[in-house]
């Protein structure tokens, strides 16, 4: 199996989430195009580990894993914040630091 | 070659997924697509001999991390359907296919035809000794960055 066939589809699904964080106006929306991002590195990070016979890769991947976890905990808890103020959560409304 | 129609139907399934993820216009289907795309990693990640990873990505993503993005939709309701913006898409979109582009040329000139052929013996144990013993620092910090974002997610969520 070619390693670029795993590369391409992570640059794939790298673009799709990037594509996904600059169209979404819903913040819940736009933490999941983050996740697919993180995705896309996951797998770049193991095709890579395979590609040299190396468990590297694959430790780095749980790294990833156990901070996109964390993240997403921690973004919720803001989105929710923002909507418990103004019930809504579109971005495109939030340009203004003063609360 | 079996493992090749493999990876080229879960990679099918997963690049489906992820468009419907950032195209959905109800926002529960967004979601559930997001399911599909997290749980079709995992069979690529068995596919690599990364039986270990596989396993994590389907109990840490699909059994939590999609849950948490259920309950916040849930919770953050305003609205069934969130609506695509024309103007920022297409630009969003050459910005995004130029990207993928340079990538894939990235890519293909580097490597080519370099082929993966991991070992299969014993990833696991591996996985473990490496974590534990080369990067046993970065693992503990992981554990402390997730206490700390625990206590920060419930300072910051909860009603006083």
């Amino acid at each position: 199996m070619l390693l670029s066939q795993y590369l391409v589809l992570a640059a794939l699904l790298f673009c799709v989430g990037v594509y996904g964080v600059l169209t979404r106006r819903n913040g819940v929306l736009v933490l999941m195009s983050i996740e697919l991002i993180l995705n896309a590195v996951n797998l770049n990070l193991v095709a890579f580990g395979a590609f040299h016979d190396s468990v590297v890769g694959q430790v780095f991947a749980l790294f990833v894993i156990a901070i996109a976890a964390a993240e997403v905990g921690i973004g919720l808890a803001i989105v929710l914040l923002i909507y418990r103020r103004r019930s809504n959560i579109e971005l495109d409304q939030i340009d203004a630091l003063k609360g | 070659m079996f493992q090749q129609a493999a990876f080229y139907l879960f990679a099918t399934v997963v690049a489906l997924a992820a468009w419907r993820v950032v195209t959905a216009k109800d926002m529960t289907r967004a979601a559930l697509a997001l399911v599909v795309v997290l749980a079709g990693m995992a069979p690529l990640f068995i596919l690599m001999a990364a039986e270990f990873v596989a396993v994590v990505q389907i109990l840490v993503y699909v059994g939590a991390v999609i849950i948490l993005f259920l309950f916040g939709l849930m919770l953050t309701r305003s609205g069934k359907t969130s609506p695509v913006d024309r103007s920022t898409s297409l630009l969003a979109g050459a910005v995004s296919a130029g990207f993928f582009a340079v990538l894939v040329f990235a890519v293909v000139d580097a490597f080519g035809y370099a082929e993966v052929a991991p070992s299969t013996i014993g990833t696991t144990a591996r996985v473990g000794d490496v974590l534990l013993r080369q990067h046993v620092i970065a693992f503990e910090a992981i554990s402390v960055l997730l206490l700390a974002a625990l206590v920060g997610s419930i300072v910051l969520a909860r009603r006083d």
